[in-house]
């Protein structure tokens, strides 16, 4: 009997085997933030995913896409190191994708490089982060993209004398570098650049400073969530924009949170960015409409979806062009680094020196829209290079 | 010029109110009965979420979700008490903050399960926004009523703990368990009493502490440095000392931030190093 039952067990184990092989799935392993204090990023992120798959089926040339996730609990090096080898050893993924901050972007990186297996950016925002990941391609965006548009905006539209106020570590660095460059090469000064600690809970006394020194406009960069709500807060607390302030922000800084807790007081604020809900195409209906459906409506998304979204579009097409077959990690990698298409944002190129994705700047204010807030873009500075 | 610095000298005062709101329920807790609780915090944060979900869910009026908060976190403060914190009394000082450590990374957990990863937004009522000129200052509203809370909650606490036969009861509980026992005082029902007006106070902090500090499930552990930084430079279980060290702290934090944005944010940890060199036991502390 004993005997039986494990030959049976056998033949079950072997034809699984059989079948499991035959449809062998494409297999990609998605790096984001699940926990932690960045955990709305990954969840922005996992969605973003989903909703392509929910769009575009799960199937592509016969293979089957499989999307693995793992948690990296937030700006962990090491731990975006030891995930990144876990998917490429044991679970052999055909991709990477990392959807989170440079440090472990970087060292998941070098993992794929290593490995040959093509690494999708779709969060990561410092300068150059591809010249250091022989194997990765960015589809999301850099700071210093969006930001120095906004500064030529400011200087062309009579600004003449602004103070900046950044979150001191690289990406604000950065930022205040790219927003000096586009409003004083255009005719603008600042005054001030002020720098305020990462850590920082309290903006009164920068804020503070800023009306004491009385500039035209402020420009502001600090990490999205509860630091971007409480600077705005502040901004307004303080009568900054009754003083004859104007607050000038990057788009990241300016979605649902801040307009849940600040209302109507928001409307009229300019802000610059790649992708806005209000974009007004059919393909942004689309990405709306898959990204309601997976999410049940909880959740409003934002550019770091669109950025997930826009690689699973990668992943299809280079799956697609080589017929399923991935065996050639580089052959891939030239597809994913010559790719463009109409993203939810509007077109993206990435260009194939650089594996850095060249995409439209919108200029964009906060009106009514839809029978909410949003971010309406009114003007676009086309093919912005990263 | 002094204008301004008046100005920083009145937000100063009012960040160190919320300070002490929030570090004040610690005080209670680790300097009256000794249980040195990390997951103050928590208590803190769920404060916060009551009121968020008294306001946004059930349309209860800010102002009014208040003693809300208040009564809610003390009632859990009861339960837990109760439960859990009670047998770690007599364990050392390394297993209580295990032990708190520990709660706090489940309630994180738990707060992230129900309500999500994000802030949560808060919306006060018009009259508590924007700024009043007074006396040739612009000062905000919020932070004045604050200043006002910060009054009467110091009033009434000294009040309880100095001239109440319960404040008797608990000090005399702290000092010698066994002879407090003795004399009829029920110690268990006097330190169930006492945690939960910590934990009270702590949902009311961190219920008025939204609209300033944010609210989100990390903030237990965001401010813990705050209101350790207000507890031992006050020294434990002084409310006096945790007052005064709460504004001197929030006065320089503030002044440090205007004045030299540069190192702002380190200029209340030097603060804290210095003083901690002049009173080890904090500035009314108790004498080991």
């Amino acid at each position: 009997m004993k005997q039986i039952r494990s030959l049976l067990l056998g033949v079950v184990a072997v034809g699984f085997a059989a079948l499991v092989h035959a449809a062998e799935p494409i297999k990609v392993g998605l790096l984001t933030p699940y926990s932690g204090p960045f955990a709305d990023m990954g969840r922005l992120i996992d969605a973003g995913v989903k909703a392509y798959v929910k769009a575009h089926g799960d199937t592509v040339a016969g293979r089957k896409i499989e999307v693995i996730t793992r948690d990296t609990t937030g700006p962990a090096p090491e731990v975006g190191k030891r995930l990144a080898q876990e998917l490429v050893v044991r679970d052999q993924v055909d991709f990477l994708m990392v959807g989170g901050f440079t440090p472990e972007t970087l060292t998941a990186g070098t993992v794929a490089s290593a490995a040959k297996k093509p690494l999708l950016v779709v969060n990561a925002s410092s300068s150059n982060i591809t010249d250091k990941i022989p194997y990765g391609v960015r589809y999301s965006f850099s700071f210093r993209q969006i930001t120095q548009p906004l500064g030529a905006w400011a200087a062309k539209n009579g600004i003449r004398r602004m103070m900046t106020l950044v979150s001191d570590y690289g990406p604000g660095i950065d930022c205040e570098n790219a927003f000096k460059d586009g409003f004083t090469s255009n005719g603008g000064t600042i005054v001030e650049s002020v720098r305020t600690p990462l850590k920082s809970p309290e903006f009164g006394p920068f804020i503070q400073k800023v009306k004491d020194a009385k500039p035209e406009a402020l420009f502001v960069w600090v990490p999205s969530g509860d630091q971007a709500l409480n600077v705005v807060k502040t901004y307004y607390e303080r009568g900054l924009d009754k003083a004859g302030i104007r607050l000038v922000i990057l788009g990241d800084d300016i979605d649902e949170p801040v307009f849940n807790a600040l209302g109507d007081k928001v409307k009229g604020l300019v802000t610059s960015l790649h992708y806005s809900t209000a974009h007004p195409t059919a393909e942004n209906k689309k990405f709306l409409k898959a990204f309601a459906e997976v999410t049940g409506n909880a959740i409003q998304p934002t550019f770091m979806s669109v950025a997930a979204y826009d690689g699973m579009a990668a992943i299809y097409e280079a799956v697609k062009r080589q017929n399923g077959d991935l065996a050639d990690g580089a052959k891939t990698l030239d597809i994913l680094a010559n790719l463009q298409f109409e993203s939810p944002r509007g077109k993206i190129v990435i260009d194939p020196k650089t594996r850095d994705v060249v995409q439209a700047v919108y200029i964009r204010r906060v009106e009514p829209h839809n029978g909410r807030l949003e971010n309406v873009e009114f003007e676009t500075i086309p093919d912005v290079k990263p | 010029m002094i204008g301004n610095f008046l100005g920083v000298l009145f937000d100063g005062i009012a960040y160190g109110s919320l300070l002490f709101l929030i570090g004040i329920g610690l005080s209670v807790t680790m300097g009256l009965m000794n249980f040195v609780n990390l997951a103050h915090g928590a208590f803190a944060a769920m404060g916060g979420y009551v009121c968020v979900t008294a306001m946004n869910q059930l349309g209860v009026p800010f102002l009014a979700t208040l003693p809300v908060a208040f009564i809610a976190t003390a009632l859990m403060g009861v339960v837990l008490e109760r439960t859990l914190y009670q047998r770690l009394y007599k364990a050392t000082p390394l297993d209580q903050v295990l032990f708190s450590i520990g709660l706090t990374f489940m309630a994180v957990a738990g707060m992230t399960y129900v309500w999500g990863p994000t802030q949560q937004p808060v919306r006060l009522p018009e009259f508590l926004t924007g700024q009043v000129h007074l006396l040739g200052l612009d000062l905000g509203v919020y932070r004045l009523f604050l200043i006002v809370i910060v009054v009467f909650v110091t009033a009434a606490l000294v009040y309880l703990v100095d001239r109440t036969r319960f404040g008797a009861q608990v000090r005399a509980s702290v000092d010698n368990q066994q002879a407090s026992a003795g004399l009829g005082i029920n110690v268990n029902r006097v330190f169930a009493l006492t945690f939960a007006l910590g934990s009270g106070l702590a949902g009311l902090g961190g219920g008025l502490g939204i609209d300033v500090l944010g609210l989100d499930p990390s903030f237990p552990f965001k401010y813990m440095v705050y209101f350790l930084l207000v507890v031992a430079v006050g020294g434990a279980g002084s409310i006096k000392g945790t007052l005064v060290a709460a504004l001197v702290l929030g006065i320089f934090d503030v002044a440090g931030k205007y004045y030299a944005p540069q190192i702002g944010a380190f200029v209340i940890y030097a603060l804290m190093v210095v003083l901690l060199v002049l009173f080890p036991a904090g500035l009314y502390g108790k004498k080991a």
